[in-house]
């Protein structure tokens, strides 16, 4: 038997989570340790994963395991992951190596960066949070789908309570969990409905998705429940009208909080709602495409707006956030080869530039102590590195070729094109809006004069775990841009697969 | 072993362990609570001599068809003896309790009486058991003789108890009357080739139903609880919230299973609309409770709700789920109610506001608290979560979509206030002091049961398929 990466990968931060538990709460330092060696395990292993699926050629669901859980029901522990599903394993990885790093922080000189306060929980619930994101993005059963989200949802209500902004953290947190669980629940009512129709149309009870997506739904049935289970989990993916939690879910939480989330999380979100949503009820999915497309430009346009009138740093990236994963949703809405492969790369580049802005926001405000723009300036000079790891960002928010983001979004205005070309105008305004609200905030934060009430406080730079974190974080966003063979043949094999259950459209 | 013995060996050795709580503890003096261990280690031996020697095979009627021997019996007979062993852990908390062999042998008598009411097979046993189970009942909520809020809790409950009672025992002498015959199977057989009319039925089951929805705190009839649960000792409320509620719906199955067929008679639509009611008013009230067992009080009863669904279901698979559900419900409610009565000595309090820093002074009892009440709420990886799936599959199997959908919204608002209460417990602190310097400690009873609780909140979250296997096994039973 070939040696069980999922697993391993998938049970690695719930293991270091117990662990974790179990040590004293004053040795700080022995804590992150091990927060800092599962994490480095689980991102060398989603790497291998990947590295092994690239250099093999690989397509379909690899890494395949699958154990009886409940042979009564048809639920097995089912792990698999394709074209699709690699890239979000390896980011979750990378996303998780970075958070921990940038977690770590440090306490001098009045700057107390990072997690200083009880990170025993504090890296306990995290790992709990990415077992279950990854968890997700392994399954190839619906019940251990659900099973994994909601692991993925509830710590993320203790990790904003607990260490988020005080000014907002309890509503935020709540509000965050209610809409979450809300859209997943409503989705769990539609895949029941799926396994029951499904067991009566081929007398096989089973929640295994491969085995639903042959179960031959009924147009009409795939109509009714489509706009349910995709909405459901969309609403993690931050579609517009249900993205509200989003942007007061990202600026309550603390920095490698919001770098999951941003990263991490409403990917979760898009990737359920096309793996369960789309490839399921193809039928359904092509009914209903044109509402999809219609929100998600809403989610575009009116994300990248919001975010150019926004004073508070934090929420400019919180809503370029809700901006971008539009893109993602528009990409899944055109069904088609290029809409589908730019948000499967979108889905990566996004994340990955993303927790590099919620890093730099939280390193600006845990020294400035202020996210309001015009009190900003002048960071360029004190932390270098943090500033060209934003202006690369930047870059890549703007889709500039030779960076991911252009690779990403290309395809999908492309898709759009094809499928609707006044779509396509009007969401590339959102491009416009966008480059100017990053280059403002990279000549407000970093190259204006800094500030006299800023000054006073000498501000330093930022820790080398700091930078190591940016550094890995650019690398795969330069790397991406330059040489997209990386990735993109792999996500076109899994996009491959989607189109197939389309019926080829 | 003769089937006559084995159908009712779970009760002949609870009565013998009765008998010794009862003829040596008046001998026992010193510190040491030792009713309460012989409480303890007696019901894990009876659990373990019934696994050995009464495990059913097949289903069998005893006692001229008063006692029915089948699985669905068995499993609710080690369910209800295992929270009374876990009730026993936690009255040794209690000082009031802890030392008073009377408490002890109430529980033992209530214990019996439930056992009865899972195996009861006739109108005239069933009554037996029922008021064998609530009457020491009442007098345990009432225990605290020097507190007014349990003495008040003891006598709501005997009143509204006795009320009810009265309302079903006339139901049932009417059921008696129309049909000439108290068994249960017969009853179904006569109902099902349609010899009495509808209408005279329906009201007949309306004077049943309003005992049995009683016993399970199932709205119009929920308003005891929270008083009952408020004023009665915690491990007491614990026991009422969980066994008792258990073997209400033990009954609850069997009886309408055996004797009400569903084709002719709609009481599946009834308990949907009761079903629905239930969760939302259970719930919706949970939300400005700042006491935690007035908090418990309702959220048990919305709990009630979300059972009910799988009785609706009334289907293989639905109660399954009902029996699946109400066994991670009593480990998981017993858990919670554990932890309140072990804080509520320790702060001298129940409200949530005294729960400020409790995660600085006690990490493991916060996460304890934790995983207890994600698991109320549906959270895996906690039992409560596959539970509510396995119940909700159930009802969209067989085509309750509406109800299903009534009872997901109805979980959005048990988060909201479980969470709520953990805010309480990690994010505010205590003021101006350090709490670290003033660490719970707990004794070693509560320690252990809460520990055999939370594994097993655990254990039904992740391993599911054994337990599945069980109670689709007891489900069969009815059928």
């Amino acid at each position: 038997m070939q040696f069980p990466f999922l697993s391993v990968i998938v049970f690695t931060p719930l293991v270091a989570a117990l662990i974790i538990l179990t040590l004293p709460a004053q040795r700080k330092n022995l804590i992150r340790s091990v927060a800092l060696a599962a994490a480095t395990f689980d991102f060398l292993l989603s790497l291998w994963v990947y590295i092994t699926y690239l250099t093999q050629g690989l397509s379909g669901y690899q890494f395949v395991e699958q154990y009886n859980w409940l042979p009564a029901l048809g639920i097995t522990l089912h792990f698999g992951v394709d074209g699709m599903s690699t890239p979000l394993i390896l980011l979750t990885g990378v996303v998780m190596f970075t958070g921990v790093l940038i977690s770590w922080g440090e306490e001098r000189n009045g700057v107390s960066a990072g997690i200083q306060e009880r990170p025993r929980e504090f890296f306990a619930f995290l790992f709990i949070l990415a077992s279950g994101v990854f968890g997700v993005f392994a399954s190839l059963d619906l019940f251990m789908l659900f099973f994994f989200y909601e692991i993925a949802v509830f710590p993320m209500y203790l990790l904003i309570v607990i260490w988020g902004w005080v000014v907002t953290r309890e509503y935020a947190a709540m509000k965050l969990t209610l809409y979450l669980f809300v859209g997943s629940v409503i989705s769990l009512v539609g895949a029941l409905a799926m396994v029951w129709v499904a067991y009566q149309n081929t007398g096989v009870l089973s929640f295994d998705l491969l085995q639903l997506e042959r179960a031959g739904f009924s147009a009409e049935f795939q109509r009714l429940w489509f706009l349910p289970v995709f909405l459901g989990f969309a609403v993690l993916g931050g579609i517009w009208p249900f993205h509200n939690w989003s942007p007061d879910g990202h600026v309550a939480a603390p920095t490698a909080v919001s770098m999951f989330h941003a990263g991490v999380l409403m990917k979760l979100g898009a990737f359920a709602a096309l793996r369960v949503g789309i490839m399921l009820l193809p039928q359904g999915a092509k009914y209903w495409s044109w509402l999809i497309l219609g929100l998600a430009t809403v989610n575009v346009v009116y994300g990248a707006f919001i975010a150019f009138v926004q004073t508070d740093f934090k929420y400019v990236i919180g809503f370029s956030s809700v901006s971008h994963m539009g893109l993602v949703m528009m990409g899944f809405a055109t069904l088609t080869r290029e809409g589908l492969t730019g948000a499967g790369l979108q889905m990566f580049s996004h994340g990955v530039m993303t927790a590099l802005f919620f890093a730099v926001v939280g390193m600006v405000y845990d020294r400035a102590h202020t996210r309001h723009i015009p009190d900003l300036g002048g960071f360029a000079k004190v932390m270098p590195y943090a500033a060209i790891g934003f202006i690369i960002g930047g870059l890549v928010s703007m889709g500039m070729p030779g960076f991911s983001g252009f690779i990403a979004e290309f395809p999908i205005f492309m898709g759009v094109w094809k499928t609707q070309w006044l779509i396509a105008v009007i969401a590339a305004i959102s491009i416009v809006v966008t480059a100017s609200y990053i280059m403002l905030i990279v000549g407000r934060v970093f190259f204006r004069e800094m500030p006299e009430a800023l000054a006073h406080h000498h501000i330093g730079d930022i820790t080398p775990l700091d930078k190591l974190a940016l550094v890995v974080l650019c690398l795969f966003m330069v790397g991406l841009g330059w040489f997209p063979g990386l990735m993109v043949p792999m996500v076109g094999r899994g996009v491959e697969y989607i189109l197939r259950l389309l019926g080829g459209a | 072993m003769p089937v006559l013995f084995q159908s009712i060996l779970p009760e002949i050795l609870l009565l013998l362990l009765a008998l010794v709580l009862f003829i040596f503890e008046p001998f026992w003096k010193g510190e040491r609570p030792r009713s309460g261990w012989v409480t303890f280690y007696g019901l894990l031996l009876v659990m373990i001599a019934s696994l050995l020697f009464g495990v059913p095979q097949g289903s069998q009627e005893t006692f001229g068809g008063m006692i029915r021997l089948d699985w669905f019996a068995f499993l609710f007979k080690m369910l209800f003896i295992f929270g009374a062993a876990l009730t026993a852990l936690f009255f040794m908390d209690q000082e009031d309790l802890a030392h008073r062999g009377e408490a002890h042998l109430l529980l033992l008598a209530a214990t019996l009486g439930m056992c009865l009411m899972a195996s009861a097979n006739d109108l005239v046993m069933l009554y037996l058991a029922i008021e064998t189970t609530s009457i020491p009942l009442y007098v345990l909520a009432g225990f605290f003789l020097h507190e007014d809020a349990s003495t008040e809790a003891g006598f709501k409950y005997l009143f509204f108890g006795a009320l009810t009672s009265a309302v079903m025992l006339y139901g049932l002498s009417l059921l008696y009357g129309f049909a000439g015959t108290t068994s249960l199977p017969s009853l179904g057989a006569m109902f099902g080739a349609g010899q009495i009319s509808l209408g005279v039925l329906l009201g007949i089951l309306a004077l049943i139903a309003v005992g049995l929805a009683f016993k399970v705190s199932v709205a119009p009839f929920h308003f005891w609880a929270p008083d009952v649960y408020h004023g009665a000792p915690t491990a007491v409320a614990g026991f009422l919230s969980t066994a008792s509620k258990a073997a209400g719906f033990a009954v609850l199955m069997r009886f309408f299973l055996t004797a009400f067929p569903r084709a002719q008679i709609p009481w599946p639509l009834l308990l949907a609309i009761l079903s629905a009611l239930t969760m939302t008013i259970g719930n919706l009230l949970a939300l400005p409770q700042t006491n935690l067992k007035r908090l418990l009080a309702y959220s048990s009863i919305a709990h009630a709700g979300y059972v009910l669904i799988g009785v609706v279901a009334a289907t293989q698979l639905g109660l399954t789920s009902v029996i699946f559900y109400l066994i991670v419900y009593l480990i998981t409610n017993l858990a919670a109610f554990g932890i309140v009565m072990v804080l509520g000595k320790r702060l001298g309090s129940d409200q949530v506001s005294a729960y400020n820093g409790l995660s600085r002074r006690s990490p493991w009892l916060a996460l304890a608290l934790l995983a207890a009440f994600l698991s109320l709420a549906g959270m895996p990886p906690f039992g409560g979560f596959v539970a509510k799936v396995f119940v909700f599959a159930a009802g969209v199997e067989a085509g309750y979509t509406w109800l299903v959908f009534v009872g997901v919204l109805n979980s959005i608002v048990g988060l909201y206030y479980y969470l709520n209460v953990m805010k309480y417990v990690y994010l505010y602190r205590l003021p101006g002091e350090d709490e670290e310097k003033h660490p719970i400690v707990l004794p070693r009873a509560p320690a252990i049961g809460l520990g055999v609780l939370l594994l097993g909140v655990i254990l039904f979250g992740t391993v599911f398929a054994p337990w599945f296997g069980l109670s689709g096994q007891a489900a069969g039973g009815l059928f």
